[in-house]
């Protein structure tokens, strides 16, 4: 019966989304004269989110209570869970990520038609509309493909589990925050189709769509750090990003997105950049939903990859080639008649800002061609993979350029300036990177990217403070607070990678119990291996005696685990964070002779990488902050000036 | 408003955005033809056991071996932590292998694997990484093909209580 509800539920939010589409495109066409069907749609965007919003709650109830008649629940989950793991459950596995995907597009959807007011109203009918067509789209998918509430004929005697792997608590977390940064975005797209159908184009237009691009790269940025933290930990292969399709997946979106929030920037602000912004408002979701074709079809390898199903397959590859197709042609027959914005000169904010703009877009098709081309070479029955030794010196040669001008851009004034006017911080700036290169070359055995990583992070940190320079520190608005700690961000991020990758050191031993080891600035010693057992899983447990620098031991207790349901073995890692960095450490096999596999890693400062990202999302919190106050401020100052006109006109 | 650039010259919006398109356009063409070029040399090619033996790749280049584990190859060596295994192909073509470090969960002779390594001139390949099953649901993408009666199995023990 609940599953039944949950499906009806999903029905009739496909229906409103539906209707949405009908009653925003007729009141677009009708203009003035459409109030009365324009009245629709709002409430049917509202309505929609919250049957999807029930719909989902369906199924973390099936999940929850373990209906093993349920199909999804027999294949993925198992009575003997525990519950967090059943809840979390039900978004790891493609039925019931493709219903979270919908359920947060419809929300979003609801989320825009209940409070956003600062659009002309026959452009947020466009807005609307569109939402409800892409979202029409993903029904479509869910309800004749992957029916996630379907019944078995006869209820299975008990589930077949969760892969192990997944049973982590960042399961719980990870997607549904991914999610809402790749689902958020589709607001962007909406907005971007709406604007162009109705040709508003305006500073008001960037105005109201940042804060939601905003929202959903918070979400995005905390999504990817936190993906990274738990594959880093959870698979213990001792990496914090692996180039996955999967990661690259996320980051693509990511990239996009950061363009898109500086170009709405430079629009709202300085009314210059219109189709550009549309164009990054139409690619950041075009991102994400690549990234669900690649992931969901299981079109490329990877562990995400759930299962692979042509017919799937093929059908996201329709609602890719009509959404973005659609977009793009529409974006062709209007640009044109967007009208050129305002000028400016190249050195100045808007010309840091779009060299930067490029530089994410270059590198975003970096990611974009190293991603696809296993399948392109595919076609002509080559099989290829593509890792760092792609990835990264390819990337460095347009990321490099735009941490430079990152550094810089801030410093510059709107419109015009010279960089005559900052040249004591371009001086600054430019002595702390060589002082960092020679530092870091003194020290030797650092390549060149690493060191490169280590010498900009300095600078860069330094740089990311600048601009805070000759403000009043308690009047600066709070979005400028916002640039500074999301800058600030990724110099800590990148120093925390060039250091991972500059000074990690590696060891690999088969120790008897008693015996110790040496991993850079660590003593390790084996104190015991015993068998430990949890709700569905036996382990090997080793105790491990670690000391830095001769200094007082602590205890780590990697595992390697047997899962029986489903059947497999999985590698607990076990960490000692130290502020200077991280001792990590997995138990393998015994080698036969007494002796047991241990593989430890120093990594000095790697924790910086995911504090960076988190500071990162902080940044663009307070830029949110920032924004949505200033916006209340100003409508109520909008209407204190209306009633004084009301009253001095009484 | 008259907006100047530095060199004092005017330009009109229009020829500002058409400056702007075209080096968006050259930047993404670079960034293309780049990736073109770096991804010919840079990509990790995949060889089947008997492409291994017929067309070797070049010593000490990056690429990745899939076949079956043979059964009773498997062996530690005295380090305790290098195993040393053959892998097969299809028509009894067989490569050597080394693997230092914790093999992956569900590594067992008689199962496909994946290894990420280089070839070495006394023809032995050295993996740096192994790729196995990951579970019921994940087999790497090049194993699928390997073996029709495998797959077979694998549905079959996939299907346990839902029949």
């Amino acid at each position: 019966m609940i599953a039944e509800l949950g499906l009806a539920a999903l029905w009739l939010a496909a229906a409103l989304a539906a209707l949405q589409l009908l009653t925003g495109a007729l009141a677009v066409r009708a203009g003035a004269d459409g109030a009365e069907i324009a009245a629709l749609t709002r409430p049917a965007a509202v309505l929609q989110g919250v049957l999807a919003g029930f719909a989902f709650a369906m199924l973390l109830w099936v999940f929850a209570v373990t209906d093993l008649s349920v199909k999804l629940v027999a294949s993925n989950s198992h009575s003997m869970k525990p519950l967090i793991y059943k809840l979390s459950g039900a978004w790891g596995n493609h039925e019931g990520s493709m219903l979270l995907w919908v359920t947060v597009m419809a929300l979003a959807g609801g989320l825009i038609a209940l409070v956003e007011r600062r659009l002309p109203e026959r452009t947020m009918q466009a807005t609307l509309s569109a939402q409800g067509f892409v979202a029409l789209g993903f029904y479509a998918f869910l309800l004749l493909s992957s029916n996630p509430f379907e019944r078995l004929p006869v209820p299975a005697a008990e589930g077949l589990g969760l892969n192990p792997l997944l049973q982590d608590i960042g399961l719980a977390f990870h997607p549904p925050t991914l999610y809402f940064g790749y689902v958020g975005l589709s607001i962007a797209f909406s907005f971007a189709v709406g604007a162009l159908v109705t040709r508003q184009v305006t500073p008001d237009f960037a105005s109201a769509m940042r804060p939601w691009v905003l929202g959903a790269w918070v979400f995005l940025t905390l999504g990817i750090t936190a993906g990274s933290y738990w594959a880093y930990y959870e698979l213990g292969w001792g990496g914090w990003w692996f180039w996955d399709p999967v990661e690259n997946a996320s980051l693509m979106p990511w990239l996009a997105a950061t363009a898109l929030l500086h170009s709405a920037s430079v629009l709202a602000a300085r009314d210059a950049l219109r189709a550009w912004t549309i164009m990054l408002g139409v690619v950041a979701f075009s991102m994400s939903m690549v990234g669900t074709f690649l992931v969901r079809s299981g079109i490329l390898t990877s562990v995400h990859a759930f299962a692979v199903d042509p017919e799937r397959g093929t059908f996201i590859l329709f609602l890719l080639m009509l959404y973005i197709g659609g977009a793009l042609l529409l974006f062709a027959l209007r640009a044109g008649t967007v009208t050129e914005g305002t000028r400016f000169a190249v050195a100045s904010r808007e010309g840091a800002l779009v060299f930067n703009n490029v530089m994410l877009s270059a590198t975003l098709a970096i990611v974009l061609l190293g991603t696809l081309y296993p399948l392109l070479t595919e076609a002509f029955d080559v099989r290829v993979s593509v890792g760092p030794p792609y990835f990264n010196p390819v990337g460095a040669i347009f990321v490099i350029p735009m941490l430079l001008v990152m550094a810089v851009g801030p410093l510059l004034r709107w419109r015009q300036d010279g960089f005559g006017r900052i040249s004591r911080e371009l001086a600054l700036i430019g002595a702390l990177i060589l002082a960092g290169l020679v530092l870091f070359a003194v020290i030797g055995g650092i390549d060149l990217l690493p060191l490169l990583g280590l010498a900009l992070a300095g600078a860069l940190a330094v740089a990311s403070f600048l601009p805070l320079k000759g403000r009043k520190l308690r009047r600066t608005p709070i979005a400028i607070w916002g640039m500074v700690v999301a800058h600030f961000g990724i110099a800590v991020a990148l120093f925390g990678m060039a250091s991972e990758s500059a000074f990690s050191q590696e060891r690999l031993a088969a120790v008897r119990i008693g015996e110790a080891t040496q991993v850079g600035p660590w003593t390790i010693t084996l104190a015991g291996v015993a068998p430990v057992a949890g709700p569905n899983w036996t382990a090997i447990e080793g105790r491990i005696e670690a000391s830095y620098d001769g200094g007082e031991p602590r205890v780590l207790r990697p595992q390697a685990r047997n899962f029986w349901a489903p059947p497999q073995e999985t590698t607990e890692s076990e960490l000692a964070t130290r502020w200077n960095g991280q001792l990590y450490a997995v138990i393998g096999n015994e080698a036969g002779d007494g002796r047991w596999q241990l593989r430890l890693w120093w990594k000095p400062f790697v924790t910086l990488i995911w504090y960076g990202g988190v500071l990162v999302a902080l940044g663009g919190v307070l830029a949110l902050i920032g924004r949505v106050l200033g916006d209340i401020r100003r409508r109520g100052f909008r209407r204190r000036l209306a009633d004084r006109r009301a009253e001095a006109l009484a | 408003m008259s907006a100047v650039s530095p060199s004092g010259s005017r330009l009109k919006p229009k020829h500002q955005r058409l400056v702007l398109v075209v080096l968006a356009l050259v930047a993404l063409i670079a960034a293309g033809l780049l990736a073109a070029y770096a991804l010919r040399n840079q990509a990790s090619y995949f060889y089947l056991p008997e492409q291994m033996r017929d067309d070797p790749p070049a010593i000490g280049q990056a690429v990745r071996l899939g076949g079956m584990v043979e059964d009773g190859s498997l062996r530690t060596l005295g380090d305790g932590v290098t195993i040393a295994f053959n892998v097969t192909g299809l028509d009894n073509s067989v490569v050597p292998v080394r693997f230092s470090g914790i093999v992956p969960d569900l590594f067992v002779e008689g199962s496909g694997v994946v290894a990420e390594g280089t070839l070495r001139a006394d023809g032995t390949f050295v993996a740096d990484n192994l790729l196995a099953k990951h579970d019921e649901n994940y087999v790497p993408r090049e194993l699928q093909e390997m073996t029709e009666h495998q797959a077979a199995e694998m549905a079959e023990e996939t299907m346990v209580g839902i029949r």
